[in-house]
């Protein structure tokens, strides 16, 4: 049986996700995250004694680039994407600390 | 009240001189204008790709194997996962699971002598924007020029008893790194950062007691106040039968105190996973090999071979490969020179001198080796005086000036004219009827007046030697 998400579980992801859900929506989210993890409690199934974790698919390794400036200046490109800018800099709502 | 001991271990960030950023090609130039070192890969845009920078690996095997650590000869990257704006990607590129090293040690010395702090491990990751409150509009500002410039955190165990042996260690680490050529570890720029963990427990009961980590530290000062201060307040807490909390403090050097960080900015649950992005590093045999035939001489061994070969004190020794830096420029004039002790004095006396008068940093220090050898040789030469060759070296100190030119065109050097010798001593003796007389009849403290005399009227530019060798002649002259 796949882990209960239950309100602490919900409470923590919402903090972790910086998500604020209430009600109706809050409800939903849990439903859908019961569902997924469910979904995944399949793999208990296998037998994976004496395999080892995979993290990577392709098995290449040592991909590297040498130590030389490629990019210049691309200030106005990246902060067209922003939606608001103040002094070439990215503006975001206020942080604490 | 009982006796209490203190019990430090360290994280310490240094930033990694490399000329780009650990998975992209930005320069990493310190001070440039906000976001003029950004492309999708450091600002987080969706589908960029990190293709991981040689130099990084590079450096952190440097650095592991100086601190006599055990390399992870396959090593990969993890994903710290959090929310925050001077983190664009959302999780920050670090290692977890498979740091590149662990497992060392360096040696630092105390006024209570030797002592050996473990390295528990050090791991190469990324850094973070820059975040600045903007008091008009009451917002965050963000630049992310900073965002993935390469780190290593070296992380210690909890080996320092007291601010005394963590400043030792910090210093030991910054000396190391410099040499290594691996960081130039400023701690006011933030290319080194420590963050202290301290718990205190009562001395002997071998029961350590919860401890907390202090953020937010930007110099020895700060460091040593905040572990006294924070060892304090752990202290009256238990004192008061209060637990002490595991959490995050972050120092103030201007209130002096810390305070706890909100628990929403110390989210302790990052959910790290392997990066996919990321193919893994495998560390052959031959790279950890060459590496080591590659290390540079670090400061113990120059420090025995200076006074070994060289023939230096301890004391100068010691003085002299405190910086990296000012160790190499030693070496070059001593090697253009070819007069190791003269040069020793010259760095222990006027370039320290200097560096203290000027308040700046011995990193700092640029003029060109071959002009100070220049000079000491012409002092040997007695083509200068040692008192006009420290004028002289002021000028080669602040703007790199070649000593001849300018000892030319100041008319500084040694006069070797015995015509103009003559002509000065004889306007001198002209000028001092009084004191010539008594000079003569042999009133021996009269001498010195007139050497005086002969030394201001040549700026001195005569060796001294040779004015009271031209006085005794006129004296003997006058007897006669
Ligand atoms: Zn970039």
């Amino acid at each position: 049986m796949a882990k209960i998400i239950d309100d602490e579980t919900m409470e923590n992801v919402c903090l972790l996700a910086k998500l604020s859900l209430e009600g109706e929506e809050r409800e939903a989210a849990r439903a859908e995250m019961q569902k997924m993890l469910t979904y995944v409690e399949k793999l208990d199934q296998l037998d994976t004694e004496g395999t080892e974790p995979l993290s990577h698919i392709f098995g290449s390794e040592n991909v590297f680039r040498e130590d030389e400036i490629v990019n210049g200046n691309q200030k106005d490109a990246m902060l067209f994407h922003a939606p608001r800018t103040k002094d070439g800099q990215y503006h975001v709502p206020k942080t604490i600390g | 009240m009982k006796q209490y001991e203190t019990v430090i271990g360290l994280e310490v960030h240094i930033e990694l001189a490399t000329k780009t950023k650990i998975f992209c090609g930005c320069s990493t130039e310190f001070g440039g204008e906000p976001n003029t070192h950004t492309c999708p890969v450091c600002a987080g845009m969706p589908g960029a790709l990190p293709v991981l920078n040689r130099q990084v690996v590079e450096f952190a095997l440097k650095a592991g194997i100086a601190a006599n650590c055990q390399i992870n000869q396959l090593c990969r990257f993890d994903r710290k996962n959090y929310f925050y704006p001077d983190n664009p990607q959302n999780y920050q590129i670090s290692q977890l699971y498979l740091p590149v090293c662990h497992d060392g040690w360096i040696e630092i010395e105390t006024s209570a002598g030797k002592k050996k702090i473990r390295i528990h491990e050090m791991h190469m990751e990324e850094d973070a924007g820059k975040l600045i409150h903007d008091e008009w509009e009451d917002c965050s500002l963000v630049d992310y020029n900073r965002s993935g410039v390469p780190l290593i955190e070296i992380v210690s165990e909890p080996d320092m008893r007291s601010a005394e042996e963590v400043i030792s260690y910090l210093d030991k680490l910054r000396c190391m790194m410099q040499y290594l050529g691996v960081s130039d570890c400023k701690l006011q720029e933030g290319s080194m950062r420590a963050d202290v963990n301290l718990s205190v427990c009562e001395a002997g009961s071998g029961v350590w007691g919860t401890r907390t980590e202090m953020k937010n530290l930007n110099s020895f000062k700060a460091i040593t106040r905040a572990i006294e201060a924070e060892r304090e307040r752990q202290i009256e807490l238990l004192e008061m039968g209060k637990p002490v909390i595991q959490e995050t403090r972050r120092w103030d050097d201007n209130k002096e105190s810390s305070r706890a960080m909100r628990s929403k900015e110390d989210a302790r649950d990052y959910r790290y996973f392997p990066d996919p992005d990321l193919p893994p590093v495998h560390i052959s045999d031959e790279w950890i090999q060459r590496i080591r035939n590659t290390q540079p001489e670090l400061r113990e061994e120059k420090q025995q071979r200076y006074q070994d070969e060289l023939g230096l004190s301890d004391y100068d020794a010691r003085v002299l490969t405190e910086s990296a830096h000012l160790a190499a420029l030693f070496e070059k004039t001593a090697e253009l020179s070819q007069n190791p002790k003269k040069t020793a004095a010259w760095f222990m006396g006027e370039v320290l001198r200097l560096i203290k008068e000027y308040g700046t940093e011995p990193e700092k220090v640029c003029f060109s080796p071959k002009h100070l050898a220049r000079l000491i040789c012409m002092v040997e030469e007695k083509k200068v005086s040692p008192a006009n060759a420290k004028k002289v070296f002021e000028h080669i100190f602040d703007e790199d000036t070649d000593p001849e030119a300018f000892v030319r065109e100041h008319g500084l050097g040694i006069v070797q004219d015995a015509d103009l010798l003559q002509r000065v001593l004889q306007k001198v003796l002209a000028e001092n009827p009084g004191p010539l007389s008594e000079l003569l009849g042999g009133k021996e403290k009269v001498f010195g007046f007139f050497v005086g005399q002969m030394m201001r009227e040549l700026k001195g530019t005569a060796s001294p030697e040779a004015v009271r060798e031209a006085l005794m002649e006129e004296i003997k002259k006058n007897r006669r």
